[in-house]
């Protein structure tokens, strides 16, 4: 395919054209979730008030005040926050360790944790379970959320880390060593403010990842750290058409993560393209 | 880091304090979220009033519901002081004492509960589960459409005169479709209305050594005529379909005739709408199938005794009139198809078009085991493997329907799944 010049005239109309076009085609979901959380149940399924319908608020009042949306929200927060700082906590040393002192085994560590990903989750349901609800007593806790959504995410976390350190030349971190800087120092004084913006959307993706996690999150709980997952998972009716309820519910479930990407798109761009163009 | 590691810590005391406080005043309800579920925990606000009890609902996704339950109840996690389960899984959890045996005041008056309903909830004579809202399933057409095509639909009227029926109001170029059925793979989804069909026809799931009858002429008669009824007569994407989305097109009027679950009668909002018994093949046993969402006690919870009288309470007659007179809800969001007495009250006939349909459908359902079916249960087999054996029929069934394999051939490669599951549950 011939590549088209971005200066071109036709490049100039081109290229935006089809970024606002890509731009909207994802977000339209977004778009008609909102849309539809503000129709009654009943209007939401009819053709003839597809565009025109007189918007409520009952939707949202009703989440609010039957469904306790907080509670499900804070869980969400708690979990999310504790378990992407823990993800980090545990991340960066090693990503520091497999970037700057590699062993031989280095690349097969990193492949094999990522590979952990490759497990059905289905295939340690019951294990998980029958373990943390009989033996160690931690099913439906915040612990067990934030343990479960650390791990899962950890691989992904090493990987960015580590690919993010390794731009960092290694001569800067010697160059600490040799004037004394302790380990720990090396990696908040000189690795975290030279890899910050890496870091910062590592830390990002991580903390979108574990507010989306859905399959651990609503079967690892019952009420005590039942995240917004659970809410929206509650809302699926096998009998009844509930799609303005549960519009609502989806869209003030994802709404706080849209309003966080969207402050911080700036950091998620230039972490994620970090490295990118050599 | 400091104030992390704090954290956490208090997490896992918090964590695991939360998880041994279980106070006897505070009930854990999981519960699937339809529409009378949902009513039940504004109705039960009077409830905690009254007792003083808390109820805690846990509003689960169908799926995830009977998973979550079946590993909790399995394992005797104790998460749950109440469940809600069906029909599939009452009589089996019973007999493996998984779940507390019912057993009632006199006010609560169980004969007024529907026999069908009491005998499949119940193992060996004892009650498991009470039932909260049950259905059975019936034609659901649009008489403005038959009466305009000059033909008509009958109680138990012949699969053939369904399909002339479905043949004369099928429009699609003016947006109407024959007959809207299900066809999205899941033992509960199209497998639901297939049995009936396969039923109908004298098919069964199993003979009497539990060998999968896949192969059968009845079952290739019977998915011959549902691929053609379907897929000549039915909206494009059938496949798609299960009792939300046929729900949707019916009530933009897309459909002329729907057979499915009863409770559907409640949700339709277009004119004209006209209700028949199941249709058969000759064998009318088995045509209308029969379930309901129940309440259940799993075995050795610490609550067990409060739970019973929540459950008393709920599905009760008192419960049904509690709904009527909420200033919210009134005699259309009662839920029906549990006790006798909801259809004798004027206001709800007034209601409700489809009352004498519903209760016919449920009357007349057959869920007890017989020379045909070695089994409990009409559009599923109440035995612990027939959910995976119904899924994996269901896809085979699904992929009929679209035309990517022939109907022998998924037959065949149904038949041949089934009889592998049956044979490593060690049934012959």
């Amino acid at each position: 395919m011939a590549v088209i010049d971005q200066t071109s005239k036709f490049g100039k109309v081109f290229w935006p054209l089809l970024a606002w076009t890509v731009a909207l085609i994802f977000f339209f979901p977004i778009f008609w979730l909102v849309f539809t959380s503000f129709k009654t149940d009943a209007d939401a399924v009819k053709p003839e008030f597809l565009f025109k319908f007189t918007p409520t608020l009952e939707n949202y009042t009703n989440m609010t005040e039957n469904y306790d949306y907080w509670r499900f929200a804070i869980n969400s927060v708690i979990t999310s926050t504790f378990a992407t700082l823990f993800a980090l906590f545990v991340g960066v040393p090693a990503a520091y360790a497999m970037a700057f002192n590699p062993s031989r085994h280095t690349k097969d560590i990193l492949v094999w944790m990522l590979s952990t990903k490759m497990l059905p989750a289905a295939a340690v349901l019951y294990p998980m379970t029958f373990l943390t609800k009989n033996y160690l007593g931690i099913f439906d806790t915040h612990f067990l959320i934030i343990v479960v959504l650390s791990l899962i995410n950890l691989p992904i976390v090493i990987w960015m880390l580590f690919t993010y350190f390794k731009e960092i030349p290694k001569e800067i971190i010697e160059a600490g060593k040799m004037d004394g800087v302790s380990t720990w120092g090396e990696i908040k004084d000189i690795l975290i403010p030279l890899a910050w913006g890496g870091v910062a959307s590592t830390a990002l993706l991580c903390f979108i990842f574990c507010w989306n996690e859905a399959y651990w999150t609503v079967r690892l709980t019952t009420t005590d750290a039942a995240t917004l997952s659970k809410l929206i998972e509650g809302n699926r009716a096998p009998e009844g058409l509930f799609f303005g309820r549960l519009s609502a519910v989806s869209a003030a479930a994802v709404g706080p993560i849209v309003v966080l990407g969207w402050f911080c798109q700036k950091q998620l761009v230039r972490g994620l393209t970090f490295g990118a163009v050599k | 880091m400091k104030l992390v590691y704090k954290t956490a810590l208090a997490m896992v005391l918090g964590g695991a304090t939360a998880t041994t406080a279980s106070a006897a005043d505070e009930l854990t309800i999981a519960i699937v979220n339809n529409g009378h579920m949902i009513n039940m925990q504004k109705v039960a606000e009077a409830y905690t009033e009254a007792t003083g009890t808390k109820l805690n609902w846990v509003s689960l996704e169908e799926g995830v519901l009977r998973e979550q339950v079946t590993s909790d109840t399995a394992t005797g996690g104790g998460q749950y002081d109440i469940i809600n389960i069906g029909m599939q899984e009452a009589p089996i959890w019973g007999a493996a004492g998984w779940i507390e045996p019912l057993e009632f005041s006199a006010d609560y008056d169980i004969d007024d509960m529907l026999p069908a309903m009491r005998n499949g909830l119940s193992h060996d004579g004892t009650l498991y589960a009470a039932p909260f809202y049950g259905e059975s399933s019936m034609v659901m057409y649009r008489k403005d459409l038959t009466d305009a095509a000059g033909v008509t639909v009958a109680d138990n009227d012949s699969w053939d005169n369904i399909k002339a029926a479905a043949a004369a109001i099928h429009k699609p170029d003016d947006g109407i479709y024959g007959a809207c059925l299900r066809g999205k793979p899941g033992w509960g989804d199209n497998m639901a209305f297939i049995t009936t069909v396969v039923n109908s026809f004298g098919g069964a799931w199993f003979d009497k050594d539990f060998k999968p009858q896949l192969d059968s002429q009845q079952w290739k008669d019977a998915i011959n005529f549902y691929v053609d009824l379907l897929g000549n007569y039915g909206p494009p994407g059938s496949e798609g379909n299960s009792f939300n989305e046929i729900l949707a097109l019916y009530n933009e009027g897309k459909c002329g005739m729907w057979i499915d679950a009863t409770i559907a009668a409640s949700f339709l909002e277009v004119d004209g709408v006209a209700y028949a018994q199941s249709p058969n093949a000759g064998n009318p046993v088995g045509a209308n199938w029969l379930w309901a969402w129940a309440m259940a006690v799993p075995a050795g919870s610490p609550n067990a005794e409060a739970s019973k009288q929540f459950i008393e309470w709920a599905t009760s007659k008192e419960y049904i009139k509690a709904v009527a007179d909420h200033p919210e809800f009134g005699w259309g969001s009662v839920p029906t198809g549990t006790r006798a007495s909801t259809y004798a009250y004027p206001e709800f006939q007034a209601v409700a078009g489809f009352a004498a349909a519903e209760m016919a459908a449920i009357e007349s359902a057959a869920p007890a085991a017989t020379d045909l079916k070695p089994y409990v249960g009409v559009q599923f087999a109440a035995i612990p493997e027939f959910p995976e054996v119904g899924s994996a029929v269901a896809q085979e069934m699904a992929a009929a329907l679209s035309g990517a394999k022939s109907v022998d051939d998924a037959l065949a490669a149904a038949q041949s799944a089934a009889d592998a599951i049956m044979k490593e549950a060690g049934y012959y």
